[in-house]
């Protein structure tokens, strides 16, 4: 083997490929075999940095020299710059948002510098498409492990020793999720992983199975020996074609070193996977309608009782967990529950990946520890708020969670933490809004959502739903009342209360929580019809400035419904009642005498 | 591909895998690695600093030293060149010039494994590594 001195990084991930990173590895390539370094340098293709933002991203190691936006034009200063003469292309390095200094070395990054990654271990370490490099970082020795030294149980015990909860959004016990379904019996058993990710703005999940898919099927197959299951099937959303391909090459890789199939590594131990495709609807990633999807009818929950783990795929019992939560798993059986444990809060262990979003300067993938701070992600590894804005709140959680304020940005972020808060975990959509946004307009985005999303089962959620979304509507067009923000309130808590699934029993939580927190700003749309940040067209009052206004008429032959009245040459007026607030006169005016807000 | 019949099997293959992922491993931590920089520019190049550092790498990978190596741009001694700057966890950065393969060899043996000190060393007050 080749004794490298240097690897080159190129984020293959989703983000990255789409800006033309398959052909900066060519390029690559290319250049060091022109300068004649092919035995000192290696390029690579790796799973995603969480930098998507800024891709794609080149990073050089040893040296941790992190360069972004590389296009394959700069790959020949790259090479013959740094690689060769040992200077960092400066122009490409990372700039600090508020420093506006270059960053030579990704550990000195805010970005990365609170991170502590386990469930991304690999993510933007290895090539996903060789299980060798898997392997070398000990990749199927925590299956190894669990085979050759433990019981079913002993490995069930480890996992609810750690304190691991599901990473999905409900944050059950995982260990105690298995147990239940180890101690059912039935002459086949299935292990699920639960790749649908459906939360707008999420994409963990895709990242994880795209930069680390061996980590899935080992922990995959370390649940099915857990609970006695010798088939495993991953739902995945037919939208995610690199994830689906870097696991079926995984797959094949397993397959021909024998650690899927029968006997694996001479321990007797059979283990099968098959991929699941979903068409993408928000609803199937509820682990029952999935399930019912995976049998082939339409994606509708069912009631539960019986869970999963009694009657599930099949009617028989059934272990689902989110991609992410499986990603822990192989990491907990090589360094132990009491490692594990010993980060996160008390009730919340480990760590959470969050999909920053938003007015936020480092828009990213993020893994931190659980009881991190609102503060700490948003101005630390986030950078701060884009422009210099202002903060005004954050959405965890997705369509299903609710939004955290100035007053929250210092509680320790956990599961209970997030919930006593009035939002939730969610599967780590984190989305930050500035003063910009309207907070009503944001519920109402939510519930847009949730009523298409919504499957129709059940009349609170299909009806109520959408009776919200009507009356959002209602209020960001200025004609709303103080009684309507009250009907909201209420028929939200109806609709939590009586909704058959999680989908109908969360989705009024966007719009409970921003009346909870933004009750002003719910005010002055209904009482003095009045956006305070000026997002609701509806409610935008256009005037004309008098001392500005030249009386040139430009605005008079503008605005299609001929609101605009005066003499030429003398100031002219913008008749409100008529106003359809389309804003063609102030893009028209030369003189800046059209006034908004 | 051979397939994998054993636990040992597995074990003995992440073995013989682990070399290849081991400047990316010791990228993960390199504060608590004995960090070396080699003078890599037009000067350092002219004068031998790509064997300096070839042989430096060898030594490393052979004795297992827990050191990285990593190149830099000139650092202003071309006089002295090939120059290699060398920080042990704890201590200050030393600067080492007119450094030939042999010497490299030696800084690793005395200076980096014994901490004895070694002729060549160039007295400065310069930016390190870690600044
Ligand atoms: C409407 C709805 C959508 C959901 N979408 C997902 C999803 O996309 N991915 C996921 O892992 N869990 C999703 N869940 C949670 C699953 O029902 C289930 O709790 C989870 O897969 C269990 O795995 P965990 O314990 O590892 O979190 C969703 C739940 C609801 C109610
Ligand atoms: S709550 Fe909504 S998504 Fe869930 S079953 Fe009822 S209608 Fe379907
Ligand atoms: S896809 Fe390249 S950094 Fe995320």
């Amino acid at each position: 083997m080749a004794s490298y001195k240097m690897h080159l990084l190129v984020c293959g991930g989703t983000g990255c490929r789409a800006s033309e990173s398959a052909k900066i590895v060519e390029e690559l390539s290319v250049e060091i075999k022109r300068v004649g370094l092919e035995n000192d340098a290696q390029v690579l293709t790796t799973g995603c940095f969480g930098f998507c933002e800024k891709g794609p991203i080149v990073k050089v190691v040893p040296d941790n020299t992190f360069y972004t936006q590389v296009k394959p034009g700069d790959c020949k200063e790259i090479i013959e710059e740094h690689i060769l003469k040992g200077r960092k292309v400066k122009r490409l390095l990372y700039e600090d948002p508020t420093t506006k200094e270059h960053i030579e070395d990704s550990k000195h990054m805010q970005f990365y510098q609170k991170q502590i990654r386990i469930a991304l271990r690999n993510c933007g370490f290895i090539d996903p498409e060789n299980i060798d490099e898997y392997i070398a970082r000990d990749g199927y020795s925590a299956l190894a492990k669990v085979l050759g030294e433990y019981t079913p149980q002993q490995t069930i015990d480890i996992i609810k020793k750690s304190g691991l909860r599901g990473r999905g959004g409900g944050g059950f016990p995982t260990g105690l999720k298995w147990e239940i379904a180890s101690k059912n019996k039935a002459d086949q058993k299935y292990v699920v992983c639960n790749a649908d990710e459906g939360d707008p703005g999420a994409f963990m999940d895709r990242s994880i199975l795209e930069g680390d898919p061996h980590s899935i099927i080992e922990a995959m197959a370390i649940c099915g020996y857990s609970i006695g299951a010798t088939k495993g099937i991953i739902y995945i959303r037919a939208e995610y074609p690199l994830a689906i391909s870097r696991l079926k090459v995984a797959g094949r890789q397993c397959r021909a070193y024998g650690l899927l199939g029968k006997d694996i590594m001479g321990t007797g131990f059979d283990f099968e996977l098959e991929l699941r495709y979903g068409a993408g609807a928000f609803v199937c990633g509820e682990e029952t309608a999935l399930i019912r999807s995976m049998e082939g009818f339409r994606g509708e929950p069912t009631v539960k009782p019986p869970f999963p783990a009694e009657k599930g795929y099949m009617g028989k019992p059934t272990n689902v967990n989110n991609v992410e939560t499986f990603a822990n798993v192989p990491a907990i059986i090589l360094k132990g529950a009491d490692w594990f444990s010993s980060i996160g809060t008390e009730k919340s262990k480990g760590t959470k990946v969050f999909a920053l979003a938003g007015k936020i300067n480092n828009v990213g993938l993020i893994e931190v520890p659980m009881g991190i701070t609102l503060r700490e992600v948003i101005y630390e590894i986030g950078g701060g708020i884009k422009g210099g804005k202002k903060f005004k709140a954050v959405q965890t959680g997705g369509p299903s969670g609710g939004c955290l304020t100035e007053k929250h940005l210092d509680v320790p972020i956990d599961y209970d933490n997030l919930i006593a808060a009035g939002s939730m975990m969610g599967s780590g959509g984190m989305i930050v809004m500035d003063e910009d946004d309207c907070m009503v307009a944001v519920a109402k985005f939510y519930l847009e959502f949730t009523v298409e999303e919504s499957c129709g089962k059940c009349a609170p959620c299909r009806v109520g739903n959408k009776r919200l979304h009507e009356n959002l509507e209602k209020i960001c067009n200025g004609r709303g009342t103080t009684e309507d923000v009250e009907y909201l309130k209420n028929l939200g808590k109806v609709i939590k209360d009586t909704a058959l699934c999680g989908l109908g029993q969360t989705s009024p939580n966007p719009v409970l929580s921003t009346i909870e927190h933004f009750y002003d700003e719910y005010l002055a749309h209904v009482t003095e019809r009045r956006c305070p940040a000026g997002q609701c067209k509806a409610l935008k009052l256009y005037t004309i400035i008098a001392d500005k206004c030249t009386g040139c008429t430009a605005c008079v032959r503008a605005c299609p419904v001929a609101a605009i009245t005066g003499e030429k040459r003398q100031p002219h007026v913008i008749d409100a009642e008529k106003c359809i607030r389309c804003g063609a006169c102030f893009d028209k005016c030369k003189f800046s005498a059209i006034h908004v807000q | 591909m051979n397939k994998i019949k054993s636990i040992d099997d597995l074990r003995k293959m992440k073995k013989d895998l682990e070399f290849g992922m081991n400047i990316r491993e010791k990228s993960n931590s390199p504060e608590s690695l004995v960090q070396i920089r080699v003078a890599m520019a037009t000067c350092g190049i002219a004068s031998g600093a790509r064997e300096v550092m070839n042989a430096m790498i060898e030594k490393i990978e052979k004795d297992k030293i827990p050191a990285v190596v990593t190149q830099g741009g000139c650092m202003g001694y071309c006089y002295a060149e090939p120059t290699v700057e060398v920080k042990v966890p704890g201590k200050d950065p030393v600067v080492f010039g007119y450094v030939s393969p042999k010497v490299a060899v030696e800084i690793l043996e005395k200076y980096v494994l014994n901490g004895e000190l070694i002729e060549g060393i160039i007295p400065t007050n310069y930016q390190s590594i870690n600044q």
